[in-house]
């Protein structure tokens, strides 16, 4: 169990990603609003508590690294790396714009603590399997994590870098799949329905369990197990919904990309304040 | 130090040996040298010291996608890796990793494609990559070449580990005519010049090295003075050597084993479009599928034979005005 204070503190920070989220997103008008929130309460855990990290250093090698492979989610990330120092926050509304540090997709030789370029989906399982192993050969205990999208895994190359993950015995890995139930074109469950996750990365050979994504608590406790099992990679399958934090984006059925008018910024950014102002007020 | 030796002979090394003594050799002298293969160690010979040494090589099962990952995963953790499966599958299979992971992202890795092109024979077309250069010419930055002889492939391999960007070489597995002394070094992106001539000049690469050398002697006999230069390197090309030998010869001949749209053909026809046009001509595969059979049968059947290169060099020296 987490002190609650903790458990406010994570609480208040996956509300902090959504606003930095929101803001660069809204800056431009439109973007990946759905997907970027379904994981900041993961991202809050991560940077939050479970990663080590030095926003000073973003390159300093023990540092555990995050692979963001749904790479249209960069806004949350970009949230997040902006909240904790990694690079100004005034510097959230270029995304996209011309000469920008903060692309669409994640590009690690452009913004400051973005440990790895993604986009293409399915590319991020790979290059996460082949950091870990890096790690591995050189001898440091730092981890990766690797979040997936559930239509990301579409891909097939998610299921050659799983089997490669559990054939090497990856368990540094965190596999951290996002099941928001929605993909560009609609539900997954219409589009392409893949199965149980669960069944599969637990086939695959993974030490698995499936968590209430959206609930920081719920993540913690899922990734303080990930440091104790030994020998086989770890999935954490993350029960999210696409546009969590944001009732209207939440209740919007194709959410995958939306256009922001200032209205809804004003709007939503005045109930995510008055939110942080209920945990840390 | 470089030197050619070429006699016609073949040298009596396998290339798969050489890649099979290479590799370990290069790991053995520097330890973020990193080896991947797609289950195909034992066909060129690292799969013994593979076994003894776990930690330098990885077997990646047959998911050449993922190996490419896989590898500028380790590139990005300060790893030097070497990838290597067949030209097809170390090209169209992986070309998005290869082009993302690896190039966009700035992951540099080394890919080994073994069998290019008519070399793939008993393996037929499905594993007979005449397209692979064309692909990896397109990824900005990637350096590609087409291998001539063992003493070359120990040079490059050598030299393309410590070289940024995707570097991607093709190499047969069996032998290859000698042209280098044992020993010789060959700088990326130098051509060299194996043998003088000022009626036309002849640009080859891989096995068609040897087909140039040969059809050269038949035109001497004639009275034709061909120059043979070995373009090795056909990204970045040797473009002031382009340039020099259309000035010399006022025409110019590419001989490439190779599909003739996106090769070496492409790349020396762009320098002389822009530079010096002079009249030029290939010998090359006419945009074909490959075919399963001998070497020898496929090098008749695609157009691929020091006899097809005398018969083009003379048609393109009647074009000289």
């Amino acid at each position: 169990m987490m002190e609650a204070a903790k458990k406010k503190e994570l609480q208040a920070l996956a509300v902090r990603i959504r606003m930095a989220a929101l803001e660069a997103i809204h800056s431009l008008g439109s973007g990946h609003l759905g997907g970027a929130m379904s994981i900041a309460d993961v991202l809050a855990v991560l940077y939050g508590k479970e990663m080590k990290y030095n926003a000073a250093d973003p390159k300093w090698p023990e540092r555990d690294k995050l692979v963001c492979s749904k790479g249209h989610a960069g806004p949350a990330v970009y949230g997040t790396l902006a909240v904790k120092g990694f690079f100004p926050y005034e510097e959230l509304k270029t995304l996209n714009r011309p000469g920008t540090r903060l692309p669409s997709h994640c590009d690690r030789n452009k913004t400051p603590g973005v440990d790895m370029t993604t986009g293409s989906l399915g590319q991020g399982t790979s290059l996460a399997c082949g950091m870990a192993l890096g790690e591995k050969l050189r001898g440091r205990d730092a981890r990766v994590f690797l979040i997936v999208g559930d239509g990301e895994s579409n891909e097939g190359q998610v299921w050659e870098a799983l089997a490669f993950a559990s054939a090497k015995k990856l368990d540094n890995l965190v596999v951290l799949l996002d099941w928001n139930k929605r993909q560009l074109d609609g539900w997954t469950e219409d589009v392409y329905p893949m199965g149980d996750y669960v069944a599969k990365l637990e086939a695959f050979g993974f030490d698995t369990v499936k968590v209430n994504g959206n609930d920081v608590e719920a993540v913690a406790d899922a990734l303080e197990r990930t440091r104790q099992a030994a020998g086989k990679p770890h999935a954490v399958i993350l029960d999210t919904v696409k546009g969590a934090g944001i009732q209207e984006v939440a209740d919007t059925a194709m959410n995958h990309s939306l256009p922001v008018s200032d209205e809804q910024f004003e709007r939503w950014t005045a109930q995510l304040k008055s939110e942080l102002a209920a945990l840390e007020g | 130090m470089m030197k050619v030796v070429y006699t016609g002979e073949m040298d009596p090394r396998l290339c798969k040996s050489v890649l099979g003594e290479t590799i370990p050799a290069l790991a053995e002298k520097d330890a973020d040298v990193i080896y991947l293969d797609a289950d195909l160690m034992s066909c060129i010979g690292t799969a013994k010291w593979a076994k003894a040494n776990p930690g330098r090589a990885i077997n990646c099962g047959i998911a050449e996608a993922n190996m490419v990952g896989v590898a500028c995963g380790l590139a990005s953790a300060g790893f030097k890796p070497i990838v290597h499966t067949f030209g097809p599958f170390a090209s169209r299979r992986c070309y998005d990793q290869a082009f993302l992971s690896g190039g966009y992202a700035k992951n540099d890795v080394t890919i080994i494609g073994t069998d290019p092109g008519v070399t793939a024979t008993m393996n037929g077309g499905t594993h007979m990559p005449f397209e692979d250069v064309a692909l990896y010419r397109a990824l900005p930055g990637a350096t590609v070449i087409d291998v001539t002889d063992p003493t070359m492939l120990i040079s490059v391999l050598g030299q393309c580990v410590n070289r940024p960007g995707v570097k991607y070489i093709r190499v047969g597995r069996k032998q290859y005519a000698k042209v280098y002394e044992e020993g010789s070094d060959l700088p990326i992106g130098k051509a060299v010049t194996l043998r003088e001539g000022s009626d036309i000049a002849i640009f080859a690469c891989g096995i068609m090295v040897h087909e140039a050398m040969q059809a050269a002697g038949t035109l001497a006999a004639e009275g034709i003075q061909a120059a043979v230069i070995d373009m090795f390197t056909i990204k970045p090309l040797d473009v002031e050597a382009v340039e020099a030998w259309a000035k010399k010869c006022g025409a110019v001949l590419v001989a490439e084993n190779h599909n003739k749209f996106g090769g070496l053909w492409s790349a020396v026809s762009e320098v002389l479009a822009q530079k010096r046009p002079v009249p030029a001509g290939y010998v090359a595969v006419e945009d074909e599928f490959g075919e399963v059979g001998p070497q020898g049968y496929l090098q008749e059947r695609f157009g691929l034979t020091a006899a097809h290169i005398v018969e083009q060099a003379k048609s393109i020296i009647a074009k000289k005005s």
